[in-house]
């Protein structure tokens, strides 16, 4: 069975890259456009990883990590966070609130699918 | 498939953000500590950067990167978004939509010289903020320590909540399988007795000895997730037991001793980003879970289909009224009401608030008020009311037209409105509503007004208007709109040369539209555009004149009223209409339009509506009303004023489309002449 990826982030061209990538690498991807979105979109269905954005309106990617690690359902269910800052501390605090791994913005497809590949299997 | 091409979503997407990015702007200029504000003009800097990078625009990631670094600092409170820092930004939003529209046309000065006066600010608030740095990320340097060594010795606990958190030790082990010959013991000393343990911890440390020619960076980059939160020693193998072709896996090879230096900063993986080339990715499906994007043009096919489908049904209501079998009948009547429902669901599509419009301005006015030292407030009335797109995107030039007309001849400087006994902030607003089909759009200033002493010299003077001759208000004004008309004493930037408002008033024509102008002295002036709702299809009644077939559009019908041929032959000569005490003066459309048909004994005039005026039109017959899809005529009879365009009815037949506006305007001539001759 094809494994489900959501992807949440707010900005259009980047989820559809996302989406595009990984369901040519062959993963099932659903997307939400923020943080709530992304939440009610898990809570909703189990899905085998989560790719997120940080900066987010609504409820930024940390929330998203922090509510989704207080599911039963998604302890131990690997969340990759996108981030564009240069600063370890952005990354230490997405570590913090339970994220699995990052993207560090901007990648290549087959970086993404390394780096998925990597933590999914 | 543009609209699925992710760079075509980007640039869309950027214009977006660059718009939005300039609103908050403007808005945090008025509340600059507002964190709301600061987090969006963040994030929209945020996301273009981001996706510009991805996306190839290299040049639009790098400039946005040092803008970035400045909100960033403004978002941890290390600066404050002062007038200087946000005209500085608005810049940068200027330079960044020149780097995404026309790239070529962008020039590096520009971006630099932009990029200084962020450093400045930014180095003024700090003292010494760090300056721009190249880029994001960058290739690591943690590789270099490659080593001529027959492999490494790698010991490793995993941090404790790793399995909780996502991370698969499982896949760990098999990354560092595929890296060399690795033979892995796990070491179970510190697993706790079965009662003690808690499943989602991990108590194992593994030992692991790869015979690998790969770097000591690739074995990092294994453990890049967790690097920081683990024990990890990686050493040498002591002895090359069998060492396989090592130096050509390792294109620089460093020197022996570093590879065992440690790099515990490392954070970013080399692996990861090891190469900057961004990606196009092939254009597949699209989908998005609140709107879909979709090109104007299909809407625009979309709505010639629907205004053929409405066509055709008035061809099948007439055939169907025309026959016995109920049948037909049935299917006709539903058939008319889905073709309604599914005109207005598709004209609904087309309608976008005009608030979208109106927030262009605010930039607009903003730089104007600066360049002409004016205070200028800004107030914006029904954002939301809607108007075909088409309609909104062709009024962008009137109404910046008119507005810097209002901002540059309406208000007054500072001192002059204090002279005046006025604040010495100016007020323009911006209004829009709806009016049945109309819109109304209206400019309001509260300037000088408009001076109707010069208008009337200088409209003499070009022979605009004749000597003495009486006018309202309302038609002097007109004059403006007249090619080549202008007052302005001297010829600015912004207006005065004497073009534009005719073009204004031609635009505005084209789209079926109106301007009035009210103006009181020393109170100030507004130009109120009125606007049909829609290009596409109207609600039209059709009427008969002879044996031509004409439709009036409905919404500038009041009533109709019978004029029976008594009454036709008592008014002859005066052409005006008792319509319950107030005289309407009327136009016989027969003779107008040469009708040879003798007329009905029973003409019936359809009173219309334009502005404040009124005027009936005496035609054979009403027939009733009809879904109007608009065509428009030839070039050949663009000059014919009275006719806004033609239709096909449910026959086959043409009928025009007639213009009221220029109706009306024809039938206060025709009063004035007959007035004139009597």
């Amino acid at each position: 069975m094809k494994k489900k990826i959501l992807t949440v982030d707010d900005s259009p061209s980047v989820r559809q890259m996302v989406k595009l990538t990984l369901s040519s690498a062959g993963y099932d991807i659903l997307e939400a456009g923020n943080g709530m979105e992304g939440l009610n979109s898990a809570k909703g269905t189990t899905v085998d990883m989560v790719v997120t954005d940080l900066n987010m309106p609504l409820m930024n990617g940390l929330g998203l990590i922090r509510e989704l690690r207080k599911l039963p359902a998604y302890r131990g269910v690997p969340i990759l966070f996108l981030t564009t800052e240069s600063d370890a501390e952005m990354k230490k605090e997405a570590k913090a609130a339970g994220a699995t791994g990052w993207i560090t913005k901007p990648f290549q497809q087959d970086q993404l699918v390394a780096i998925v590949k990597k933590v999914l299997g | 498939m543009s609209g699925s091409d992710p760079t075509q979503i980007f640039l869309e997407e950027a214009r977006d953000l660059l718009e939005q990015l300039e609103h908050t702007l403007l808005d945090l200029e008025h509340t600059p500590t507002e964190t709301d504000l600061i987090d969006t003009a963040f994030r929209a800097l945020h996301t273009i950067k981001g996706s510009g990078a991805m996306f190839g625009f290299d040049a639009v990631a790098a400039f946005t990167h040092h803008v970035e670094n400045a909100f960033d600092l403004v978002r941890k409170g290390k600066l404050t978004a002062t007038p200087q820092l946000i005209a500085v930004a608005l810049a940068a939003k200027d330079q960044l939509r020149l780097l995404i529209d026309h790239p070529a046309s962008a020039s590096a000065s520009d971006s630099e010289a932009i990029l200084a006066d962020l450093r400045r600010l930014m180095e003024a608030a700090a003292g010494s903020v760090p300056g721009p740095e190249a880029g994001t990320g960058g290739v690591s340097a943690g590789g270099s320590a490659s080593g001529r060594n027959s492999g490494w010795h790698v010991r490793f606990r995993l941090p404790e909540d790793a399995m909780a958190t996502g991370t698969n030790p499982l896949l760990l082990l098999d990354e560092l399988r595929s890296l060399g010959d690795a033979t892995i013991t796990a070491l179970t000393h510190d697993v706790p007795s079965l009662e003690a343990i808690d499943p989602g911890v991990c108590y194992l440390r593994w030992d692991v000895r790869l015979q690998t020619g790969q770097p000591r960076s690739a074995i990092e980059d294994v453990f890049l997730f967790v690097i920081d939160d683990m024990e990890l020693e990686i050493e040498p193998m002591a002895d090359g037991e069998n060492a396989p072709a090592q130096a050509a896996a390792a294109p620089d090879p460093g020197p022996l001793p570093a590879a065992v230096d440690e790099h515990p900063e490392r954070v970013s993986g080399g692996a990861e980003q090891a190469a900057l080339k961004y990606l196009r990715s092939d254009p597949r499906g699209n989908k998005n879970v609140d709107s879909i994007r979709v090109p104007a043009q299909r809407l625009d096919e979309l709505m010639d289909r629907v205004g053929e489908l409405v066509i055709a049904q008035s061809r099948l209501k007439q055939i169907a009224a025309a026959s016995a079998d109920v049948a037909v009948k049935s299917v006709a009547e539903e058939i008319e009401r889905l073709s309604l429902e599914l005109r207005d669901t598709t004209m609904g599509v087309r309608m976008l608030p005009i608030g979208q419009l109106f927030s262009r301005f605010r930039r607009l006015i903003h730089d104007l008020a600066q360049e002409l030292g004016k205070q200028i407030a800004l107030v914006t009335v029904g954002e939301e009311t809607e108007l075909d797109k088409t309609v909104i995107e062709r009024l962008n030039d009137p109404l910046i037209h008119l507005i810097r007309n209002a901002l540059d001849h309406g208000l007054e400087d500072p001192a002059g409105r204090a002279a005046a006994g006025k604040p010495p902030q100016g007020r323009i607003t911006l209004s829009a509503k709806h009016v049945g089909a109309e819109v109304l759009v209206s400019i309001t200033d509260d300037g000088r007004g408009l001076d109707r002493a010069r208008i009337r010299a200088r409209a003499e003077e070009n022979g605009l208007v004749a000597q003495g001759a009486k006018l309202t208000d309302n038609e002097l004004f007109q004059v403006i709109f007249q090619p080549g008309f202008s007052t302005a004493q001297a010829v600015t930037n912004l207006s005065g040369r004497g073009v534009g408002m005719d073009v204004v008033k031609r635009t505005i024509d084209g789209l079926r539209g109106t301007i009035d102008i009210a103006s009181t002295p020393g109170r100030g002036s507004t130009m109120t555009l009125r606007l049909p709702l829609t290009l596409a299809i109207i609600d039209g009644l059709l009427v008969r004149v002879g044996r031509g077939r004409y439709v009036i559009p409905l919404s500038a019908v009041e009533e109709c009223v019978e004029l029976s041929t008594e009454e036709d032959a008592r008014s002859r000569g005066r052409s005006f209409l008792n319509i319950r005490g107030d005289l309407v003066p009327f136009l016989r459309l027969r003779e107008l339009f040469n009708a040879s048909m003798p007329a009905d004994r029973y003409q019936k005039v359809v009173i219309v509506s334009a502005g404040e005026l009124r005027v009936g039109l005496v035609v054979d017959q009403v027939i009733g009303d009809h879904q109007t899809v608009i065509k428009s005529l030839s070039k050949l009879h663009a000059d014919v004023e009275i006719f806004s365009g033609a239709t096909i009815l449910g026959d086959g037949t043409i009928a025009l489309i007639l213009d009221t506006v220029h109706l009306v305007a024809h039938g206060q001539q025709h009063e004035e002449r007959l007035k004139a001759a009597s």
